[in-house]
């Protein structure tokens, strides 16, 4: 189910990227909102307690991140459009009630602005150190997918494919900008129109409704809202398709397959890549987030000093876009990915791109965004190496 | 009393339940429906939330909207589900463990924002799931299956803690009292805010053969010996009521509750806006 409307504020303006994500969600019709104070997350939360009451919404302040994401599954299943947002330590909080949500199949929406880590870390510094987390954060075998903002507006517009694929799929979403992002104020043009998805409803009576059954051709199950007629169970548990537990092997293995299936089948609509001068490029540029932006200026440089270079930069970190990689054209010897870590991304780079192609990577975690710079100078250290 | 009376609100197709012989989960439970019965509350605007733990199994027995969610985690749960809907009745079906220990920052939080939950504890003294290790609701001296000396700790008295914490309602029972239990629910219910019932129950497999009380009468004598009742504890001393436990209606009072008072702040946006208009 979809439909397309004007959002309120059609219009270009100076915002920071976290009023962009709770300007979207707004939009898209977010209207329960749950979480705890963290930078540098928190101007989120500060503009949707503001704001959600004057739209019929509810915010509240918990008193920890497992109680916010316990709380938004909560108010997803009685029927609303939910969102937490938080950073590191919060997010590391969250991940067994993330778990939860994948399994019991809950839309929701989980913002994680990435800040330095491990622990405390460097609470204002910008860092990518969360990637694998956000994919691997909970326990068990689990489908998400996580998005990557690398501008104000991109915070926008990813805020609501964000809530679009959570709805759809019925399964939690991680948009992972980094503190750059979070916190730049840049040029934004919010769209004449956005479009909007919604969670589809059972069209079985109450008697005959199973919540976890799959119709056929479809993937996803039509959980009905708290309230509505339907008295079902979920429950954290495995289970079968009328929602109650269940320990037979085969019923464990469908249900993972299916919840791993409903992700990967979607792959094209979720995935969301560029990428610029591949065609004659010797090196590929990588990257995600705000080091996209320095990663643009590198090849810019890099084309004036006569080195072939191209870029690819993804939106979508998980699933991992690998069809890019395998797809790579001949002229392209090395990738180098750019981010701001030891060295997650580029593990997957490694894994996707056929066996000719170097990856190195210009891997970075010093609480400083990564500068063209210093790309430039990975570029230059790779060039001539190609195999 | 009978049977009958609650048998609508079970879902017969999820029985047996997984409880043994002899547990007082059960008592507990039917004090619940009972409860919900004399209401005649609509099954359809029932939620009934719970952990995880040998008590929060009820969610998948009874017949209404139901959500067994992590362990420790209902009360955020279900503070997410009725201030969504704030029309539901939602009740929070938790044992010791899993209010009192991994819990318990939510249980202190919900009751000081007086959300209109109604949170049943199943307090049977023990982690009955994982056998019977000792809980924040043991008591002091007790042996459990990670206090094989004696528990060194002392226990949290939950009714005092819910009052200081901001609750509006608190009641206790036992399972030997199982008669008063639903006229507590009844009352736990209708309370706008935050109401606790705590009901103690036996777990003869483990708290109870731990402690020389192996038979299921012998832990309902226990509780029978050791409860005292709201009237007869006003006569005794603090020395007298050592060990024992106060049954009945234990605190009351009047606070603004918390989906009321948001609830205010939409409307006075929406009056902002039709006058406006």
């Amino acid at each position: 189910m979809s439909h397309v409307i004007p959002p309120v504020s059609a219009q270009a303006m100076l915002m920071q990227g976290n009023e962009a994500c709770a300007q979207a969600a707004l939009d898209v019709g977010m209207r329960f909102f749950a979480g705890y104070p963290i930078t540098p997350s928190t101007e989120i939360a500060e503009a949707l307690a503001e704001r959600l009451p004057k739209v019929g919404g509810t915010f509240i302040q918990m008193e920890d991140e497992i109680a916010s994401i316990g709380a938004i599954l909560g108010a997803s299943l009685a029927g609303r459009k939910s969102m937490t947002a938080t950073s590191g330590p919060g997010f590391s909080l969250m991940q067994e009630l993330i778990g939860l949500g994948c399994l019991c199949e809950i839309p929701c929406v989980i913002v994680n602005v990435q800040r330095g880590g491990p622990s405390t870390g460097l609470p204002t510094a910008p860092a990518q150190g969360d990637i694998m987390q956000a994919r691997w954060g909970t326990h068990g075998d689990h489908p998400i997918v996580v998005l990557s903002p690398s501008s104000v507006t991109e915070m926008y517009e990813l805020t609501v494919a964000a809530f679009n694929i959570a709805e759809a799929l019925r399964n939690p979403v991680i948009l992972l900008p980094d503190e750059i992002i979070a916190h730049m104020r840049e040029k934004i043009q919010i769209p004449e129109t956005i479009k909007i998805v919604d969670r589809l409803k059972p069209d079985q009576p109450p008697e005959k409704y199973k919540p976890y059954a799959i119709k056929e051709g479809e993937l996803v199950p039509r959980l009905a809202n708290f309230g509505e007629g339907y008295r079902f169970n979920v429950t954290s548990l495995i289970h079968d398709e009328t929602g109650f537990p269940s320990g037979s092997p085969q019923v464990t293995e469908t249900l993972l397959k299916r919840l791993m299936q409903k992700v990967e089948s979607s792959r094209k609509e979720i995935t969301f890549v560029e990428s610029r001068d591949l065609e004659d490029a010797r090196v590929v540029l990588f990257s995600c987030g705000s080091t996209v932006r320095s990663m643009k200026e590198a090849a810019r440089e890099a084309r004036q000093k006569g080195l072939k270079v191209g870029w690819i930069k993804t939106g979508t970190v998980w699933p991992f876009p690998d069809e890019v990689f395998q797809n790579l054209p001949p002229n392209v010897k090395t990738v180098l990915v750019c981010e701001m870590n030891l060295g997650m991304l580029v593990h997957e780079v490694r894994r996707s791109a056929p066996d000719r192609i170097r990856v190195e990577s210009v891997a970075i975690a010093n609480g400083c965004f990564i500068t063209p710079q210093e790309i430039v100078s990975g570029i230059e250290t790779v060039y001539e190496g190609g195999r | 009393m009978a049977v009958a009376d609650i048998q609508k609100y079970l879902r017969s197709n999820r029985l047996p339940h997984i409880w043994c012989p002899g547990c007082g989960n059960g008592i507990v439970l039917g004090g619940v429906l009972r409860g919900v019965d004399k209401l005649q509350l609509d099954p359809n605007k029932v939620v009934v939330v719970s952990g995880i733990g040998c008590s929060s199994r009820s969610a998948g027995y009874v017949d209404f909207n139901t959500l067994h969610t992590a362990h420790g985690r209902a009360i955020p749960f279900a503070t997410g589900v009725k201030l969504a809907r704030p029309d539901l009745t939602v009740i929070v079906i938790t044992g010791d463990g899993d209010l009192a220990a991994i819990g318990g920052n939510h249980f202190i939080h919900a009751a000081r924002r007086n959300m209109d939950l109604t949170v049943v504890v199943f307090n049977n003294s023990t982690y009955g799931m994982t056998s019977g290790q000792y809980s924040p609701l043991t008591p002091a001296g007790a042996i459990a299956a990670t206090a094989p000396y004696g528990n060194l700790e002392r226990a949290f008295d939950m009714g005092r803690l819910a009052e200081a914490a901001g609750a509006t309602y608190v009641a206790r029972s036992t399972t030997f009292h199982a008669l008063q239990i639903p006229d507590l629910i009844v009352a736990a219910i209708q309370n706008k805010g935050f109401s606790l019932v705590e009901v103690i129950a036996g777990c003869p497999v483990y708290y109870g053969r731990m402690n020389k009380m192996s038979a299921p009468a012998d832990m309902l004598k226990w509780q029978k010996e050791n409860a005292v009742s709201v009237q007869q504890a006003g006569n005794m001393t603090p020395e007298q009521l050592k060990g024992k436990h106060i049954i009945g209606e234990l605190f009351r009072r009047q606070a603004p509750e918390y989906t009321e008072e948001y609830g205010k702040l939409i409307q006075r946006f929406t009056q902002e806006k039709s006058r406006v208009s």
